[in-house]
């Protein structure tokens, strides 16, 4: 339990089994988005399959390039949005029709048309969380170990260059072969990662 | 020191008094100043931080619990039984008293809880009171708790005792002789007891002298009645057989009748339904009182010209047989209504009553004596009888009194009770007079006679003591005690026995005595009855059948009746604040607004609109007002419908010496105030340039808006006579409000409260207002709060002139929380705090209240009230013993409102299901505002009962819903004003 | 639809980004303002703001202390200024989301540069507005918690849900929250590059923490911008919901001059515009002390502009339906109470709101305006102003003369009603300056997506730096 907690923390010596083999992958550094985009499309055609791409903003078209499927967010929020809609018209109707009752203003002890406010607010509310909470453990953050901090350039990603990894799961992966690869796709800096 | 004390005092007034007292107590300077006016202990008892004093004062409440419990072997005061065998912890006990102010006496009945007096309700087998009261009456009770009482016996300031002043008057007495040196000065007295020591005292020293003085008399009634008569009769009027009433100068039914008697007579024939006639009532007179806005034709003139309008409708009418010589021409307007009114007074013989004030002169009450005796209405709805008092010039007295004192003919002066200091003639310096003999003053509070006296005596509050009174006819009453004295204070009673060097000292002993010996055999048996019924049978006078000599009254009138002479006079009323200065420290009367004016915590120099624009004078104008070098500076208020060239000034304030509450509160006319010109007489104004800040509940509004010029319907509805039949003949008019969105809650089943309030009885006397506010503990605020509009009334009485500005109508309308079926206060609060009974009341929970006052924004009537600040903060301990014990006191922040008395429903609800579940019973439950009216104008009850009156009275034909358009479904309802106008006046 | 970060329909001409930046150019001009040393202005300003908010926790406490008697409060005007604030500042709150979300929504690139900032104005404007549902009632103590379902210790009792003040409590906690998620998740990418130049272990450590690990890979990305999305979606009607249920306050009562079906739509767009008005006042104030005329350009503050145009000419034309329907209604009961608004004892009021709301936008008709800074400065703050005279107008002038002539009343502002507004000013100005100090102030990666469009589109870029 313990155990699983800290790893996923990624406190050094609990790191999780991924980041225990000696090499994450192959990192190259790339000047635009678009020489970047060029690299991922040789790679798939190259035949590597196990890529991530980083880059100071979303680009266009990496989603495609990479073969990645579609978030699922949608669907979670949906479900929480629900939930709170339902939450609303019980808690309304339960204290107000149920366990306490009142005459107020002689009007029914519960009526939909005043519960819609409550009921909208609810559902956002719930939804707001649900989109937040989902994409954080979608991403899996937060996580404050990654192999990839170990690229001596990895702050470029947050700036202004675009990086590229054939990571080490890769079937087809050779630690100098990659690394030739992604120079020949035209990266700046090569390296291999350490995880 | 005194100066300073002047300033810390006089920067407070009501509201802002109670809040700084803390602060104030904690001077040095003060805490001396407490340590040396008070006896000891007073200083904790104001402050009240100290829990020495919390303990002392419920200790205190327990001992006076048993003590009344343990004094009544020795003392026998009966309960009005209501089925109570003994004392149950908790369950009010209730006495019958009774109390007298100038001479008129009225049966009370007081609530006292766990042996404290609470609350004060009319005695119903009373004449006078017939289960009514007015404002004051119900003030009394706050007046008992004041912690400005008059505590200690002194001596020139110094802490002396009872002991000590009586061995002082042991020798003092054996030096007076035959009294020629001794001066007795007290209020008017109806008691029988205090007449027959009088007897005695007259007796032991023949050459003393008893003079009754009140600030507010009845002398020059009585004084017309010798003219007429030839003999003092105190007139008495049956307001309920006359068909038409002509009102001269005379506010019958506000601040001219000490009772309720005159006021439910009236009203009984105010009711267009109860089949009889609607009487018909003429009012003349300069200041515009609440007759005047119960008349259906009023003539605004000046107090001095009323004799002129008496004497021209006595020729008219031809009464004295010679001609009598008009004095000055009346105007037009004054013809036309003269002549309407001779005709309708003719057209009603033996069924018509003219009814002339007590500032007007004796030869004006003469006058209407004959004039009613030629309208056949002696014996009909005039009858006359001994006045339960002895008849005294008492102005002519009081002159004799100062020439004896400045001719230092007097070597002791008694005043047993009253401020004489304060309010006798301005013809002479009192204060200076009597520091020229010895003054032994008995007074309630250290008021300006206090001061100028040697010995200061406090006086028993009439709750606290024995005594008895006569009602105008005679009828006697005891007044048995409710409580031991607060402060060791004693009654003019007492002093009086101790003057008639009488053996029995105890006021209970002497009123025992006196009734024993008029009993004889049977004393014990009646003595009890007397003190059960609050009344004793058969003393009433027989009225006494006399005839007017008109000739003799002729002679005097064309002698004393004088051209008024052109110009400004000033008039002089009691107020409603302080009546003549005695209740100037009470604040539950100093918040209830003046019900035409709607002053708080004030005092002004009324005016007309028209003269008011003459003299270029604004609201809050000091004026400085004088006559015969005499001054007096009040501020002006205009007050529309009042008579040109004449200026009101209410008696009664600006007290120097008073409580906390009431000094330098207003300002003070007494000091223009003299024999000459006791009631009214020419007077000067001038600007002084100063302003004062007035402050009103109430601005000028109309029910015509400003801007749009458009009159509100639906707020008050009035008619004719005429139109009400009309509108009678189609049955109550059914409005048709918008349909409901969804279904009614059901209401159909158990009680289901409701109100009906008469605007054709209710003459907006203030007595429902005070009532609720002693019975639901509601606060005082002060005028800085009342000029934020904070003001927390459950009751208001909304005043609405219609007409014009010069000459307007007015109508009252009492204003509480009407409890909508769909309120509008409740869907808004978020946390429910407002919510409905099943038995149709809109409750309030106020420890679940958070303050939003959504509900005050939402509520059309604007009743509700919110706590802006903690309004019962540092309340004196003994201020607190006056709180009803059944309801809560609110804490800062929380909303209230009016809620049909709910403590008064369930003690019934309990009391009937104890009674083996039986029904309540119509009528049975009393809300506070309806038990006070003397106009019977407010009605509480059952509407799901049919047969109950509030069901009658709903199903009139003019019951009306306010703002009923909004559709709220108010429960009270109420039913229009119905005016009788004389077709020939419209 | 994740794809909106390049989207060639997006018109670029004038180029949103201007100066010739590159991507580290954008990196470093931002975060220099975080990292370099606060400028004199930025002290100045504190030294202005941190008193006055100061005084708001005084005036907080006397409140408290002694009662709403300390306010001018009274019966008939049950609500004063503290409502008035309250309306005012939610309103102002709003155009932060509005930016944010819904132009987000329409794909308007030129919210780039001032939506993180406006987004900030939302959330301490929320936190200001939100002191006055607290504080104005009678005992602050109790409201803090009964006005939530919660199970309380007095009576088991529940809320009355009927009642617009508990529909509020949930409107604005919804909106307030959702504003702070919406405004965290736009942060936590530029988070991740002040985590990367961060040069001290403490930076290092406080951006790491919050930043949370971001590497901004690819799948981050594609998760992120859905999120992002799904947060515009739920932020436009929640913040059209907001101002709508706080008008509901007053069109649900039955007092002429709030029961009125046209509040909803009105105070939206009542919201919208003194929002835009204080995003200029405040854009315009960071652009002099920041010198970031490259990334709040003339372009961004022109379309500001044209939104108050045409939010004024909306609620100019509210007023007039308002009298409109007042007089149609022939209810007198309205049509008094419009008629006194313009000429009764609050027509001082009433058409100092006219003059700021209705005749000061018109201005904007002309380019000359649109573009002249000081201009849109001294008209966003008449418009700050026309708007909170709305408010007041709204509540004061309907509740002191409603039904019955004998209640009627007048209300005058204490000394602690005036210090109770201005201290909310220096609680929003301390939080804002605060945020501009130790945040990103503008959403750094977002504005290099822009760049990178402009790139692709042809406009003169130099390449990354080694």
């Amino acid at each position: 339990m313990l155990e699983a907690v800290l790893s996923k923390l990624g406190l050094p010596g609990y790191e999780p089994e991924a980041a225990r083999q000696k090499v994450y992958g192959v990192i190259g550094d790339f000047d635009t988005p678009e020489d970047l985009l060029r690299a991922i499309r040789t790679a798939r055609a190259a035949g590597y399959t196990r890529m991530e791409a980083f880059s100071p903003f979303p680009i266009h078209g990496v989603d495609e390039a990479l073969g990645a499927p579609r978030s699922p967010l949608g669907r979670i929020v949906i479900v929480f949005a629900l939930i709170g809609l339902t939450a609303a018209v019980l808690l309304q109707w339960w204290t107000g029709a149920v366990d306490y009752k009142l005459i107020i203003a002689g009007k029914p002890l519960f009526a939909l048309e005043p519960s819609v406010p409550i009921m909208f607010e609810l559902a956002v509310l719930l939804s707001a969380f649900a989109t937040v909470l989902g994409m954080f453990h979608l991403n899996r953050i937060p996580t404050y170990y990654h192999p990839f901090f170990n690229y001596s350039r990895h702050a470029g990603a947050s700036n202004d260059r675009f990086l590229l990894a054939i990571e080490a799961q890769d079937p087809k992966f050779q630690a100098d072969e990659v690394v030739r690869f992604l120079e020949s796709c035209g990266s700046r800096h090569t390296e291999v990662v350490e995880a | 020191m005194n100066e300073l004390i002047q300033l810390n005092l006089s920067s407070l007034t009501g509201r802002k008094y109670w809040r700084s007292l803390n602060q104030l107590a904690d001077t040095p300077e003060f805490r001396q100043w407490v340590e040396r006016e008070f006896p000891e202990g007073a200083s904790e008892l104001l402050d009240s931080g100290s829990r020495r004093t919390l303990l002392k004062l419920m200790a205190a409440g327990f001992g006076l619990a048993g003590l009344t419990a343990c004094r009544r072997p020795v003392e026998k005061i009966l309960p009005l039984s209501k089925g109570v065998e003994g004392y149950v912890h908790g369950r009010p006990l209730h006495y019958a008293t009774a109390v007298e102010t100038c001479g008129v006496a009225t049966g009370l009945i007081v609530e006292c809880n766990d042996g404290r007096p609470t609350k004060v309700e009319g005695n119903p087998r009373h004449p006078f009171s017939l289960g009514a009261t007015n404002a004051f009456q119900q003030a009394m009770i706050l007046d008992l708790y004041d912690p400005d009482r008059a505590r200690q016996v002194q001596k020139q300031g110094v802490k002396s005792s009872w002991a000590a002043f009586e061995a002082w008057w042991l020798e003092q007495s054996a030096k007076l002789g035959d009294g020629a040196g001794l001066r007795i000065l007290s209020p008017r007295s109806t008691s029988p007891t205090l007449e027959s020591l009088k007897a005695e005292i007259a007796k032991k020293y023949p050459q003393s002298a008893w003079i009754e003085y009140e600030p507010v008399n009845f002398d020059r009634v009585l004084e017309g009645a010798r003219l007429a008569f030839g003999q003092p009769l105190q007139p008495h009027y049956r307001f309920d057989k006359a068909d038409v009433i002509l009102a001269l100068d005379c506010d019958f039914l506000g601040l001219d009748t000490l009772s309720a008697q005159p006021v439910r007579q009236f009203a009984s024939r105010r009711r267009p339904e109860d089949g009889q006639e609607l009487n018909r009532l003429y009012a003349v007179e300069s200041n515009f009182t609440i007759t005047g806005a119960m008349a259906d034709h009023r003539l605004r003139a000046r107090a001095s010209d009323v004799a002129a309008f008496a004497l021209a409708l006595a020729r008219q009418l031809n009464v004295t047989g010679a001609e009598l010589n008009v004095v000055n021409q009346p105007a037009d307007r004054e013809r036309k209504f003269l002549a309407a009114v001779a005709k309708d007074l003719l057209a009603h013989r033996g069924r018509s009553l003219v009814v002339a004030g007590p500032r007007q002169p004796a030869e004006v009450h003469a006058l209407v004596a004959l004039i009613n005796q030629a309208l056949g209405n002696a014996g009909q709805t005039v009858s006359y009888t001994r006045p339960p008092y002895q008849p005294s010039d008492s102005l002519a007295a009081v002159q004799k009194l100062a020439e004896d004192l400045a001719a230092g003919r007097v070597s002791t002066l008694f005043v047993l009770g009253g401020n004489p200091v304060f309010n006798l003639p301005a013809n002479a310096d009192w204060a200076a007079l009597f520091r020229k003999t010895t003054v032994v003053a008995l007074a309630a509070d250290e008021n300006e006679t206090w001061k100028a006296a040697t010995w200061q005596l406090p006086e028993a509050h009439p709750f606290e003591s024995w005594g008895d009174v006569r009602a105008l006819d005679g009828t006697a009453s005891i007044r048995q005690p409710q409580i031991q004295p607060l402060f060791g204070g004693r009654s003019a009673l007492e002093i009086a026995a101790l003057i008639a060097g009488r053996a029995e000292r105890r006021g209970h002993d002497l009123v025992r005595s006196f009734w024993a010996s008029q009993w004889g055999a049977e004393a014990e048996a009646k003595w009890k009855k007397a003190l059960y019924d609050g009344v004793i049978e058969g003393t009433a006078f027989p009225p006494v059948d006399v005839k007017a000599d008109a000739p003799r009254v002729f002679a005097a009138v064309q002698v004393a009746l004088k051209p008024a002479p052109a110009g400004v006079e000033a008039v002089f009323y009691p107020s409603w604040h302080t009546f003549d200065g005695r209740f100037a420290n009470n604040a539950w009367l100093h918040e209830t607004p003046d019900p035409m004016t709607k002053l708080v915590w004030d005092n002004a120099a009324l005016l007309s609109p028209a003269t008011a624009k003459r003299l270029g004078v604004k609201d809050g104008d000091v004026l400085e007002i004088s006559s015969g070098g005499r001054t007096a500076r009040c501020p002006a208020l205009v007050l529309p419908g009042h008579a040109d060239d004449s200026v009101s000034l209410q008696l009664g304030f600006g007290r120097a010496a008073c409580g906390r509450v009431g000094r330098g509160v207003g300002h003070r006319v007494e000091s223009l105030r003299a024999a000459s010109n006791f009631w009214f007489g020419p007077a000067e104004i001038r600007k002084t340039g100063a302003t004062c800040r007035l402050v009103t509940t109430q601005e000028h509004h109309t029910l015509i808006e400003p801007i749009t010029g458009l009159k509100r319907h639906n707020i008050v509805e009035e008619f004719t006579l005429g139109e009400y039949r009309e509108r009678a003949g189609h049955g109550k008019h059914e409005s048709h409000p918008p349909t409901d969105l969804f279904p009614e809650f059901d209401y159909s089943k158990g009680y289901q409260w409701g109100m009906a309030i008469d605007l054709s009885a209710c003459i907006g006397c203030n007595a429902c207002m005070v009532a609720c506010t002693a019975e639901n503990n509601i606060p005082v605020v002060g005028k800085d709060q009342v000029a934020r509009g904070r003001e927390m009334h459950w009751i208001r009485l909304d005043r609405y002139f219609s007409g014009e500005e010069d000459d307007p109508q007015a109508v009252m309308q009492p204003m509480a929380c009407v409890q909508c079926e769909k309120a509008p206060c409740e869907s808004v609060c978020p946390v429910a705090a407002t919510a409905h009974s099943p038995e149709g009341i809109n409750e309030m929970a106020y420890n679940r209240c958070v303050g939003t006052r959504y509900c005050l924004n939402n509520c059309p009537y604007k009743v509700r009230r919110f706590n802006f600040l903690n309004w019962n903060k540092d309340i004196p301990e003994i201020r607190k013993m006056v709180f009803n014990p059944d309801v809560t006191v609110r804490m800062r922040g929380v909303m209230e409102k009016c809620n049909y008395c709910v403590q008064r429903i369930e003690e019934k609800r309990s009391q009937a299901k104890a009674e083996g579940r039986r029904p309540i019973r119509d009528g049975e439950i009393l809300t506070a505002c309806q038990q006070a009216c003397p106009a019977d104008a407010i009605v509480f009850g059952n509407i799901n009962d049919p047969e109950s009156r509030v069901s009658k009275l709903k199903r009139q034909a003019r019951d009306y819903s306010v703002l009923e358009e909004l559709n709220t479904k108010p429960r009270t309802s109420y039913l229009a004003r119905v005016r009788n106008p004389n077709p020939e006046l419209v | 639809m994740a794809d909106l970060a390049i989207d060639p329909r997006v018109e670029l001409n004038p180029p949103l980004v201007t100066g010739g930046m590159t991507y580290s150019d954008v990196t470093d001009k931002i975060s220099s303002i975080v990292e370099g040393k606060a400028p004199k202005q930025w002290y100045i300003a504190m030294a202005f703001a941190v008193p006055l908010a100061l005084l708001l926790f005084a005036c907080l406490g006397y409140l408290v202390a002694t009662g709403i008697g300390v306010w001018g409060n009274n019966s008939p005007v049950g609500w004063g200024w503290d409502i008035t604030n309250f309306v005012w500042w939610i309103g102002i709150g709003h155009a932060g989301t509005l930016i944010s979300a819904i132009l987000f929504l329409f794909r308007q690139k030129w919210r780039t540069s001032i939506n993180r900032a406006a987004e900030a104005m939302t959330l301490f404007a929320v936190a200001c507005a939100a002191i006055y549902p607290l504080f104005h009632t009678g005992r602050p103590w109790r409201a803090a918690y009964w006005l939530f379902p919660l199970p309380n210790e007095f009576l088991h009792m529940w809320q009355n849900f009927r009642s617009p003040l508990m529909w509020d409590v949930f409107a604005v906690s919804t909106y307030g929250t959702v504003s702070a998620l919406f405004w965290y998740v736009g942060l936590i990418p530029d988070l991740a590059t002040l985590r990367d130049r961060a040069t001290t272990p403490i930076r290092k450590t406080i951006y790491g923490l919050l930043s949370l690990g971001w590497r901004g890979s690819a799948t981050q990305w594609r998760h992120y911008e859905l999120a992002y999305l799904l947060l515009a979606g739920l932020s436009t009607p929640l913040v059209l919901s907001v101002h709508s249920i706080v008008s509901f306050d007053f069109a649900t009562s039955l007092l002429p001059g709030w029961h009125t079906t046209i509040f909803p739509p009105y105070f939206v767009a009542g919201a919208v515009f003194s929002g835009f008005a204080m995003v200029v006042t405040l854009m315009t104030l960071a652009r002099w002390i920041y010198g970031l005329e490259n990334l709040i350009t003339m372009k961004h503050l022109e379309n500001m502009c044209k939104v108050m145009l045409a939010t004024g000419m909306i609620v100019g034309f509210a007023y007039g339906t308002e009298f409109f329907i007042a007089w149609y209604s022939a209810n007198q009961y309205e049509r008094f109470i419009f008629l006194n608004r313009a000429f009764g004892p609050y027509a001082w009021a009433y058409w100092s709101m006219i003059a700021c709301n209705v005749i000061a936008p018109q201005f904007f008709w002309f380019k000359r305006f649109r573009t002249s800074i000081p201009a849109m400065f001294i008209l966003s703050i008449f418009i700050n102003i026309g708007m909170w005279f709305e408010r007041f107008v709204i509540i004061a002038t309907s509740l002191h003369r409603d039904f019955l002539p004998s209640s009627w009343g007048y209300f005058t502002p204490t000394w602690v009603d005036i210090g109770t507004y201005a201290g909310t000013f220096g609680l929003f100005l301390t939080l804002f300056l605060l945020f501009l100090r130790f945040l990103p102030s503008i959403a750094i990666s977002e504005v290099k997506g822009v760049l990178h469009q402009q790139v692709s589109a042809g406009h003169a870029v130099h390449g990354g730096s080694h």
